[in-house]
């Protein structure tokens, strides 16, 4: 039974209304409706269309560096005694994150639609760094809203955008994170629909965006998936992927939902730990609702009013998750675990110093949980984990942490 | 009959249009609001439109996002809300009050639990700014069990073929969303508006109301040329803001402005 809902699972979610069994869906206001059938009129069919896939392929290949290797991580495999650990390099990529898979795609999907001018939202500065690097190459006006408590501890990425040429306009309302950056982003969107092509950076926000992001990102799943059967002439056990809303999770893991001998860990922010409600994990520690355009696990009191989340790691601190993840939880094809600030920290510090390998504090997340997997395993056994962003842009935390500046 | 239906039909026996205020339940102080609702009621509002608080308003403009905040920092939930209709209809047994919010509050509540408490305390009709009629299967058999009438709102991106189906669904009154933006941030074209009402009541003989850019008196008069109800709420609700720390001011502050919208659209009445 369990085998045969993952051999039909890629035919069935999600459906023709964006639904994941009860999640996903598309809850925005009436001014929006027409613009989400448009997009996904569009996507539809160019993600059919050659010229428009050879142009993502030759971007993909030239401009993003891919595909981006495996590495073993020799080192840390010995260290930590038990199963070989594998490295989804996607901090390799230009940008130094996953999320130029998706904003390129977007991006010249906008180009097709003959939009002029991308908005975007931003957590950590990832997605609106990669976001601006595309607008700029293909000559857009672009705008990304990042909470102005984002901007503080992502200072480096919000220069970077400005560089590029984009215009970061900092969100006051709320918690003043990511959460409200989107808000923000969608109040821009129903003023400016006709014009405008909201490059959304994870796999939430009304349908079609969980699964075109999905779509997009599904690209490390597919090269790490022939990949290590190239190099171990065999499937990993087990995947490791952190999450926040999702993309670089559901990236790596999409195209091993039908291979049911894979098990699938996500990782989600414990922040100060699930017991203190400061955290940003919706799936370990959250209830079903309705937020920004979906039905999924959400950081929300008894009244269904959003709470503030916490993560040392600005890429996770967000209090919804793709409705897929929700799904795949619910159906129990994926696990999902959390991982404290401290945990993570320490896994950057362990990854940094026996690898030689930097890692983002999101991907420190995943890092930490193959620290306690790992040891669980055989040395026949082989996991692989999405390494989804380099930590350049954290240099301040962590220094921070640690009592220097710089 | 409902009482939105009565409500539109004396309406429309006099030549009058009706006039809608929206106030943010719980803004800035819950104690405050029933006293308000029952002060628009004598300043000339026909039906009530009455905000559920939620965090994260993603369709509302700052004015109203910063109501929910006042609300929310009072912890003004889906119950007290209603709890507020309740008193309110201890006085008040004909004025229809239509809930207007998020999806959220009322998946937290269930849709069900929801319907049962609207109906007994007297909610005339629901507006959930974030669930298009695709969403809404569930939640309307639920509602259309407890003769609660759900809203859909008409925006001016909707096309002819989308306008048909959401009439098809609607209850009570059709609000047309008369600006490309959230609530309170530009002006409405009334020209346009009229174009896109009359290809509307092409498609139904429901009411149809207008909102989110009238912000005086002279814009709800040229809407009630062409609208059934006019719809004012952003500015109301800057009114109770500018009040907020002397609440007990209020109920006559607030009626003032809606007076002056009531004035504007009975001068234009009588002239019709």
């Amino acid at each position: 039974m369990a085998e045969q809902l993952d051999k039909d699972y890629y035919d069935t979610y999600p459906d023709d209304k964006g639904h994941f069994g009860p999640y996903g869906g598309r809850f925005v206001g009436e001014t929006l409706m027409e613009a989400l059938y448009a997009l996904e009129e569009a996507y539809n069919h160019y993600k059919n269309d050659p010229e428009f896939q050879a142009e993502m392929d030759k971007d993909l290949a030239d401009f993003v560096g891919r595909p981006s290797p495996i590495y073993l991580a020799e080192n840390w495999t010995r260290k930590l005694g038990g199963a070989r650990i594998f490295l989804k390099r996607e901090d390799l990529n230009h940008t130094g994150a996953h999320k130029i898979n998706n904003a390129l795609g977007q991006a010249l999907l906008a180009k097709r639609m003959g939009k002029k001018r991308i908005i975007a939202e931003t957590g950590a500065g990832q997605h609106g760094v990669a976001t601006a690097t595309v607008a700029a190459r293909l000559g857009m006006e672009c705008i990304v809203y990042m909470g102005a408590e984002d901007i503080q501890r992502q200072a480096q990425n919000v220069y970077r955008m400005k560089l590029l040429g984009t215009t970061v306009v900092p969100v006051e309302s709320g918690s003043r994170t990511l959460k409200d950056a989107l808000n923000e982003a969608l109040r821009d969107w129903v003023a400016n629909v006709d014009e405008t092509f909201y490059i959304i950076g994870t796999v939430a926000g009304p349908h079609p965006y969980p699964k075109m992001v999905r779509d997009f990102q599904a690209i490390i799943g597919r090269e790490a998936r022939n990949q290590i059967l190239k190099v171990t002439g065999r499937l990993p056990d087990a995947l490791i992927a952190c999450i926040g809303g999702g993309s670089n999770a559901i990236g790596l893991f999409h195209p091993f939902i039908a291979d049911t001998e894979v098990a699938m860990y996500g990782v989600e922010g414990a922040g100060y730990g699930i017991e203190t409600g400061k955290h940003s994990a919706p799936l370990s520690g959250g209830t079903p609702g309705v937020l920004h355009g979906n039905r999924t696990y959400l950081m929300q009191d008894k009244n269904g009013q959003i709470i503030e989340t916490h993560s040392i790691s600005a890429g996770l601190d967000y209090p919804g998750v793709g409705p897929e993840h929700a799904w795949l939880k619910d159906i129990g094809r994926a696990q999902y675990v959390s991982i404290t600030d401290d945990e993570a920290l320490q896994a950057f510090h362990e990854l940094t110093r026996t690898e030689g390998i930097i890692p983002a504090l999101e991907s420190s997340h995943a890092l930490a949980y193959a620290t306690k997997l790992a040891p669980t395993m055989s040395p026949d056994q082989i996991l692989l984990i999405n390494l989804s962003g380099r930590g350049d842009k954290d240099m301040h935390t962590v220094a921070a942490m640690a009592g220097l500046g710089f | 009959m409902s009482r939105i239906k009565q409500c539109f039909d004396k309406l429309k026996a006099d030549g009058q249009t009706a006039l809608i205020p929206y106030i943010t339940a719980g803004d800035p102080e819950p104690w405050v609001t029933v006293p308000i609702l029952h002060a628009l009621v004598s300043a000339g509002a026909d039906i009530i439109e009455l905000g559920i608080p939620f965090s994260d308003p993603m369709s509302d403009g700052p004015v109203i996002q910063k109501a929910c905040e006042r609300a929310l920092k009072n912890d003004v939930s889906l119950h007290h809300v209603l709890d507020m209709v309740n008193q309110f209809r201890q006085k008040d047994k004909h004025t229809p009050i239509v809930l207007m919010g998020y999806a959220n509050p009322l998946e937290a509540m269930g849709y069900q639990a929801f319907a049962e408490r609207a109906q007994q305390v007297g909610v005339d009709g629901i507006l959930t700014v974030d669930m298009p009629p695709e969403e809404s299967d569930e939640f309307l058999s639920i509602m259309d069990k407890h003769e609660i009438d759900i809203i859909f709102l008409v925006a001016p991106t909707t096309s002819i073929e989308r306008m048909d189906k959401i009439a098809k669904h609607a209850k009570g009154f059709i609000y047309y969303v008369s600006i490309k933006g959230v609530t309170g941030t530009a002006s409405l074209d009334v020209t346009e508006v009229a174009e896109k009402l009359s290809i509307l009541r092409s498609l139904t003989d429901l009411p149809l109301g207008v909102g989110f850019g009238i912000r005086n008196g002279a814009a709800a008069a040229a809407v009630s040329e062409v609208a059934d109800a006019v719809v004012v709420g952003s500015s109301l609700v800057n009114c109770i803001a500018d009040h907020a720390d002397k609440p007990e001011d209020l109920p006559a502050a607030v009626a003032n402005v809606l007076a002056e919208m009531r004035h504007a659209i009975n001068s234009r009445d009588m002239a019709k």
